[in-house]
């Protein structure tokens, strides 16, 4: 099985210098894109592949793209920001494309600037991924020294800067306008929307902003082609997808897989299964803020089509397992309390409706809840769902727990009926 | 005053910067690094060296996270609170660090060693529960291993 995005990864080894990544066949689809495609080849061949955002939201990457403004008459200055901001609880899968082959984040970043004739391109790194960080350092100044950034790129005429902008932690910095924002020296609160940042982005320039997974597919495609990429996924969308399960389960960890792989074969084969002593009793596919899925959807393939189709989302692709000895309103405690934490506070819905969520659940945690709380927390996922708030935090915040209302009923009001959490003895 | 290594780190992320508020962020890590946390006087200073007001930057200071606009001790511990972390054992590596340093969660140890405090998921989610030291992360904790990690740094 081929895996384009983690083949040069060796934890032991520790990644490859430029030379190393070059041997193994490095910077090929960069030489190419500069030396024998025009931008617009590069944009339609990652069109043709149907790669999709790994950011959660899974938009085609080439659709966003194409509203980049091209040509004469477009700005000459345009950005390409690398969202590495990954604070998505449960999230892991960022950190290691960039600890294990920072080289193939950065030739991944200059096909995209060179497909939207990007003039700078930053990485928005989150403060905690320090290793990650000095390798990219490292491996920026390697590509500047090979000629690979900075002026006339291969002799093409074609100029690209490389900037790394550490984060001073929020989630919503993660969130792409407020990630501009936060590039800008202000705070992350989001901006509305039109006008887009691929024609009104950073300084209000047009900008796309990626993030690091989806970036680390571009070269592959490039070398092999659109045809070749979408022939490893096992359903419609295209390429391999890096899979994590995190939770009591016997491995915790991340692999690069066909796209669409079935749920449990990721969960029994890859992570091992439940530990010992402990059942599975539900999950959250793709970080904190997706639905929780159950038994019954275990066989669902993991891609963007068939996990909307069973009512959640595949979102970062890194799972959360819920076991039978954690209490599930215990975690929506955890899993609200972040979510209100991390409010921007820029509209009421998400500012107020939030905590007050937060407290709720908790006083059903602690034994003080009453039924009408149950339709008082349902009242909330409708009114903090997508559209009724700025941006997609709150949206995001209910999806855990318009789900566990539904697949958790029964211990949510055992929680009420007995004034004291089960799973609290 | 802003001292002069502080003033040569911030001029030299002015010098790519498009604009002077784009460095606010970089601007008061520079100062955090220097002196732990961003007091009133750094953050006047800071304002006045970034020709901003003093408002707008103490809107930014206090929106992230991981600016400290209160003081804190020499080594800053934050525990991951966030969902994995919280399943695999949070409660016990909150617990034993209180026991160990004798101190709640937002304090500091009398003797200026350490704050406690919890930070979102650091993104190690399979060596889970996971705290940060001094930029170091540390994962699949236990009793034991904390204690080794904190007599080291004491
Ligand atoms: C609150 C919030 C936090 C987000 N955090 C991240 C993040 O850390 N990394 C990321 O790539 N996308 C994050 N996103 C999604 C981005 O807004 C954006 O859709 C994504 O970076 C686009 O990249 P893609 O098309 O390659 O997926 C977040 C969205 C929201 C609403
Ligand atoms: S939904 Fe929440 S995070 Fe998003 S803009 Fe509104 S307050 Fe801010």
């Amino acid at each position: 099985m081929e895996k384009p995005l983690t083949k040069n990864i060796d934890p032991e080894r520790g990644p490859l210098d430029i030379r190393g990544y070059e041997r193994a066949g490095g910077y090929a689809g960069f030489k190419k894109a500069l030396r024998e495609m025009s931008p617009q080849k590069v944009q339609e061949e990652v069109t043709d592949a149907n790669l999709r955002g790994r950011g959660g939201a899974g938009f085609g990457t080439g659709m966003k793209w194409s509203f980049v403004p091209m040509g004469d008459e477009a700005p000459r200055t345009k950005y390409l920001i690398a969202n590495a901001d990954e604070m998505e609880p449960g999230t892991f899968k960022d950190r290691i494309l960039m600890e294990g082959d920072p080289h193939l984040l950065i030739e991944g970043m200059i096909i995209s600037s060179y497909a939207i004739q990007a003039r700078a391109a930053y990485i928005f790194l989150r403060w905690a991924y320090k290793r990650s960080e000095e390798l990219l350092r490292k491996a920026i100044a390697e590509a500047y020294e090979a000629g690979y950034l900075g002026k006339n790129i291969l002799g093409s005429g074609y100029d690209l800067e490389m900037y790394i902008h550490v984060s001073a932690g929020r989630y919503m910095c993660g969130e792409e306008t407020g990630l501009l924002n936060a590039l800008e020296g202000k705070r992350a609160t989001p901006r509305a929307k039109p006008p887009f940042p691929q024609t009104s982005g950073l300084w209000g320039k047009p900008s796309i902003v990626q993030n690091v997974e989806t970036l680390c597919n571009v070269p592959g495609i490039i070398v092999n082609g659109a045809d070749w990429y979408k022939k490893l996924s096992k359903t419609g969308d295209g390429g391999t997808k890096i899979y994590g399960v995190s939770g009591r389960v016997k491995r915790p960890g991340a692999w690069e897989l066909p796209m669409g792989t079935t749920v449990r074969e990721i969960l029994e084969e890859h992570a091992g299964g439940m530990r010992d002593g402990y059942k599975f009793k539900g999950l959250l596919p793709g970080g904190a803020s997706t639905d929780f899925l159950v038994e019954e959807h275990l066989d669902t393939p993991m891609d963007f089509g068939s996990i909307m189709k069973v009512g959640s989302r595949m979102g970062t692709g890194t799972m959360i397992i819920l076991d039978d000895k954690t209490c599930p309103v215990a975690m929506l405690v955890n899993l609200e309390k972040f979510f209100a934490q991390e409010s921007c506070g820029w509209c009421t819905p998400c500012r107020d409706g939030l905590p007050w969520t937060h407290k709720m659940l908790m006083a059903i945690e602690n034994g003080e809840g009453r039924m009408e709380d149950l339709e008082q927390l349902e009242l909330h996922c409708n009114f903090l769902g997508p559209g009724r708030t700025f941006c997609a935090l709150a949206p995001g915040a209910v999806e855990p727990l318009q789900s566990a209302l539904k697949y958790f009923r029964d211990d949510f009001e055992k929680h009420i009926k007995d004034k004291q959490c089960p799973w609290r003895k | 005053m802003l001292s002069e290594e502080e003033k040569k780190e911030i001029d030299q992320e002015l010098s790519h910067s498009p604009t002077r508020q784009a460095v606010v962020i970089e601007a008061l890590k520079i100062i955090q690094r220097h002196r732990r946390w961003v007091s009133d006087d750094s953050l006047k200073d800071l304002a006045e060296y970034l020709e901003m007001s003093l408002d707008a930057l103490d809107s930014v200071a206090t929106f992230y996270s991981l600016i400290f606009r209160r003081e804190v001790g020499e080594h800053v511990i934050l525990i991951c609170d966030s969902v994995s972390c919280w399943i695999m054992g949070y409660d016990t590596v909150l617990d034993h660090l209180k026991k160990k340093l004798g101190i709640d969660l937002g304090e500091t140890t009398a003797d200026g060693k350490f704050t406690l405090l919890t930070i979102p998921c650091l993104g190690v989610c399979e060596r889970a529960p996971a705290m940060i030291i001094d930029r170091e992360t540390y994962g699949d904790l236990t009793p034991e291993r904390i204690d080794e990690i904190i007599d080291k740094l004491k």
